[in-house]
């Protein structure tokens, strides 16, 4: 026993100060130690206690004491190896010995900065509460008036653009014999645009991603493209990708990033001579909603051969991507360069968008890009968005909610006349809580041209285990118990990347159903119902009334 | 749903006969209005079709405003004409029903045609803001040879109100659209009476317009005076219309294209694809879901219908050389034009525009998919 005047040895913590606790059964318990080993974090170990067993033999009481040793499954106290609630353990437990329990009452986050590290961590807005857009209903259902769709026997036309559309008055059409031609000697730059389907995949790294959960992705894209007719693309994140896919036909499914690491873009560059199709189009991020005003980090353990020969860099460095782009000090001039500089990498035939963080100054940047002819659109993350590395501090607390943002940027455009020329993509937080498709209606309806998703797709197509509890979100680390987020091969072998592709076919085959679910029953079928405001009802009247929404009660 | 009569002829007719057509469709239109629309007028009016008419209704002060304004613009009156109004029973009669033709001011009767279009439409604009607020003046239509009459009540009822039955001075035209309104989503307003008119275009439909507030803020954010009100949501209609032909200075047939976009594996037969993907994706704020089927006329007298892209509305059109009607109902071609061939009868379709050009000799069937037209006469 302890002495009694030195019961905490020095700041030793209790278990109660977790966030997780571990629920250990003895005597389902067979000792076979596969939630020691699978537990990413070491946060349960084998050990050993001294039991004192009383027994009685015989016909009358004849107690006797012994002591035995026993094995047992332990929770660590360390706060470096804090119990995530993965529940890997539960999962490998032949004998549902051991799960993690939630810890309503725990401190961690008073003592998770050992050494003066301020916590950081993978993962999303760790907010259990609903969002804004779970809190959003589509109200207008079209009956007797006005006769619904049906979803099930209707042709739908679920197609949106991504690129910069000319106004009418600006096209280069002459009318000739009661036809319309396109005037090809008419001195007017047409921007490239792409038909895609309205929810895209966001931007997630090779680097992030383990190969197997990329590669899944992109198997899944492919098979969506042309073997389900939903052109659905899909961003790179920074970093580039394989040179083999760089020159294949399949890159016309891939947005390129360009971040500010600038990683991968020499094999990008070098690659340009042998691409025999265009990316979809070339995203520039300055910021990410997750982490809004922090950069990007790829940690050295996750440099391994093919990462760093994607990128360009020696294996097993550290690859910072700074907040800012460095050489970038204005949008005036230097966006307007970067875009122009891009677009003329492949001939003004590739759309060039820049991506931001949502936030208060979104529409500022917009309204410089709606004066810019070469910006294709903007794309905007709001605060629920998830990232594979970041501070605590800066995914829990910095941010913008994406409807509102999505809703104020979209009325200006509409003030400008400008609604269908810069399409705006809205990212951050959708599916946060299973409903994809309501969620990419509903920001749709508000005014995004486009929904991208990313987050939701890691949990749906490869089990992440992830929540808004703070549950595993060990993305930064690179011990992805899943085998998302890690260059472990022995990790990401536990990752099936066919069963990958295969999911990622029936997430988007189901939200097509369900988005024709939506707009049947209010009526929009051969469009997207854009802006289409009026069917949308919030039962929050503050929210109904900042989006300019009805409010229903 | 509304219920349509548009009849188009050779000779003059009296808007009774559109009047009649409504009442076989009765079941379709509930009171909550008629509008008649008249292009190309007759009677009293053949002599006047180069002065615009002012089309409208008034309270006394109103109309007192309303000639101080005009008479302060310039304009000058040169003959009123008001309907012989008799009581009749669940109809309340307003104070003033006019069609009022002036002559230009001074200083823009020999100006070009297109200020004038716009001197006319900016007048009228200021008269409907003027007794907006009060409802102390509601104007229709400010243009040479149309004049437009609407009224909240049963259409024959309306009819015998107006006096339209009535003998040789009562109005007469070659062009005449009716709507026999069903009051469905908005409240019972004259401004949201069809058909509706800009500046030579006039359509009425008999549907609804789902995606209707995007389409509007796409309309009102384009800078072209006119484009407001929007009482019904099928206004946008007539000003889509406008706004391909005369704005854009497209043909006609791209109305359908705008509204109801082919899809891209859909353009292969037609030689214009490439510009019908810069159409679409131009203005695919709007494109419209219906359902409806949308009667109109063009600033030339060419009489059109057009169906949602899945022909989710009635709409017929029949009749014999010199006499064409465009109805939402097959029953009101059979009274207006009873005696025609009904094989001949037309059932516009998904990919059709259906036009009857000025004078009503033939009918076109432009089919979408192909591009091609189709005579019957």
């Amino acid at each position: 026993m302890e002495p009694v005047k030195r019961p905490d040895k020095n700041h030793q913590l209790t278990l109660k100060e977790f966030p997780y606790i571990i629920r250990w059964r003895d005597d389902r318990c067979t000792r076979c130690g596969r939630c020691t080993a699978v537990c990413p974090v070491k946060a349960v170990v084998p050990g050993v206690r001294v039991e004192r067993v009383v027994s009685s033999e015989g016909t009358t009481p004849t107690p006797k004491v012994t002591r035995r040793v026993t094995s047992v499954v332990r929770q660590v106290n360390d706060i470096n190896r804090y119990c995530t609630g993965c529940a890997m353990c539960q999962l490998v437990c032949p004998n549902e010995a051991i799960e993690p329990e939630w810890n309503p009452a725990h401190k961690f986050l008073h003592f998770k900065n050992a050494g003066g590290d301020a916590y950081k961590r993978g993962g999303r807005r760790n907010d259990p509460g609903l969002s804004t857009l779970d809190m959003l209903k589509f109200t207008r259902i079209s009956m007797l008036t006005d006769p619904a769709l049906d979803a099930g026997r209707h042709e739908f036309h679920l197609r949106t653009y991504l690129g910069r559309i000319l106004p009418p008055k600006d096209l280069p059409l002459v009318a000739e014999g009661g036809m319309l031609a396109v005037d090809k000697n008419a001195d007017i730059f047409v921007p490239p645009v792409r038909q895609i389907y309205p929810i895209m995949i966001g931007s997630m790294s090779v680097g992030a991603l383990s190969p197997a959960m990329w590669e899944g992705l992109a198997m899944g894209v492919a098979y969506l493209n042309e073997e389900m007719g939903l052109p659905v693309v899909m961003a790179t994140g920074e970093g580039g990708m394989p040179p083999r896919l760089l020159k294949s036909r399949f890159l016309k499914y891939f947005i390129l990033q360009i971040a500010s690491g600038y990683f991968g873009w020499d094999e990008i560059i070098r690659a340009l001579p042998q691409m025999m199709e265009d990316p979809a189009a070339i995203e520039i991020k300055y910021g990410q909603g997750a982490k809004p005003g922090d950069g990007g980090l790829l940690m050295s353990y996750k440099v391994l051969k093919l990462i760093a020969s994607i990128r360009g860099v020696p294996m097993f460095v550290d690859l910072s991507s700074p907040p800012t782009h460095q050489t970038k000090y204005s949008i005036e001039e230097a966006v307007a360069k970067m875009i122009i500089s891009m677009s003329m990498a492949w001939g003004f035939r590739v759309p060039v968008y820049p991506k931001i963080s949502g936030t208060k100054t979104a529409k500022a940047v917009l309204n410089n890009l709606a004066r810019n002819p070469y910006a294709a659109g903007l794309s905007i993350d709001g605060e629920d968005g998830g990232t594979g590395a970041a501070y605590n501090v800066s995914m829990d607390k910095m941010g913008h909610p994406i409807a509102m943002n999505i809703r104020e940027c979209y009325l200006d455009l509409v003030s400008q006349g400008k609604q269908n020329e810069l399409p705006l993509i809205a990212a951050g937080g959708v599916g946060k809580k299973g409903n994809l498709a309501a969620n990419a209606a509903a920001l749709i309806m508000l005014g995004a041209s486009v929904v991208s998703v990313g987050k939701y797709l890691m949990q749906a197509t490869a089990g992440c285990l992830g929540d808004e509890m703070n549950r595993c979100n060990l993305c930064n680390t690179g011990r992805c118990p899943r085998g998302i987020t890690t260059q472990d091969p022995k990790l990401y072998r536990r990752l099936d990347s066919s069963k990958v592709a295969e999911r990622l076919v029936d997430v988007f085959k189901a939200a097509d159903t369900e988005l024709k679910k939506i707009f049947a029953p209010m009526g929009r079928s051969t469009e997207l119902p854009i802006g289409m405001s009026d069917g949308l009802a919030a039962g929050d009247k503050a929210i109904a009334d900042a989006l300019g929404i009805s409010y229903v009660c | 749903m509304c219920r349509l009569a548009a009849i188009t002829a050779s000779q003059y007719f009296s808007p009774m006969e559109n009047i009649h057509a409504l009442e076989t469709m009765k079941e379709g239109h509930d009171g909550s209005g008629m509008g008649l629309m008249l292009k190309d007028l007759g009677g009293f009016a053949e002599t006047l079709k180069d002065y615009p008419v002012l089309s409208g209704i008034c309270s006394n002060a109103g109309l007192k405003a309303l000639d101080e304004f005009m008479a302060r613009q310039g304009f000058r009156e040169i003959h009123m004409w008001n309907p012989e109004t008799r009581p009749v029973t669940g109809i309340t009669k307003r104070d003033c029903y006019f069609a009022k033709f002036y002559d230009y001011p001074t200083a823009h009767k020999e100006s070009p045609w297109e200020n004038k279009e716009a001197l006319l439409l900016r007048t009228r604009l200021a008269l409907r803001a003027m007794g907006e607020a009060d409802e102390s003046i509601v104007v229709f239509s400010f243009y040479p040879d149309v004049l437009t009459l609407k009224e909240v009540g049963d259409p024959l009822a309306l009819g015998e109100f107006f006096g339209l039955e009535n003998g040789k001075d009562g109005l007469k035209a070659r062009i005449i659209l009716a709507q026999g309104r069903q009051n469905t989503n908005y409240a019972i307003n004259l401004y949201a009476c069809h058909p509706f008119f800009i500046q030579g275009f006039g359509s009425m439909t008999n549907g609804e317009n789902t995606a209707f507030v995007p389409i509007r803020q796409y309309l009102m954010s384009r800078g072209v005076p006119g484009y407001i009100g929007y009482q019904s949501d099928s206004e946008v209609f007539t000003h889509i219309l406008h706004y391909t032909v005369r704005e854009l200075g497209f043909p006609v047939t791209y109305y359908k294209d705008v509204i109801t976009p082919l899809k891209n594996e859909e353009t292969g037969a037609r030689p214009d694809a490439e510009a019908l993907r810069l159409i679409r994706q131009s203005l695919r704020m709007l494109v419209i879901d219906g359902p409806n089927c949308i009667i109109g006329f063009l600033p030339d007298g060419t009489c059109f219908a057009v169906q949602d892209s899945k022909k989710l509305r009635p709409g017929a059109v029949g009749g014999v050389p010199g006499k064409y009607a465009i109805m939402s109902e097959e029953c009101g071609l059979d009274r207006a034009v009873p005696d025609r061939d009904k094989s001949l009868d037309i059932f516009p379709m998904k990919y059709d525009l259906v036009t009857v050009p000025a004078g009503a000799m033939e009918v076109k069937v432009w089919n979408q998919l192909k591009g091609q037209t189709k005579t019957i006469s």
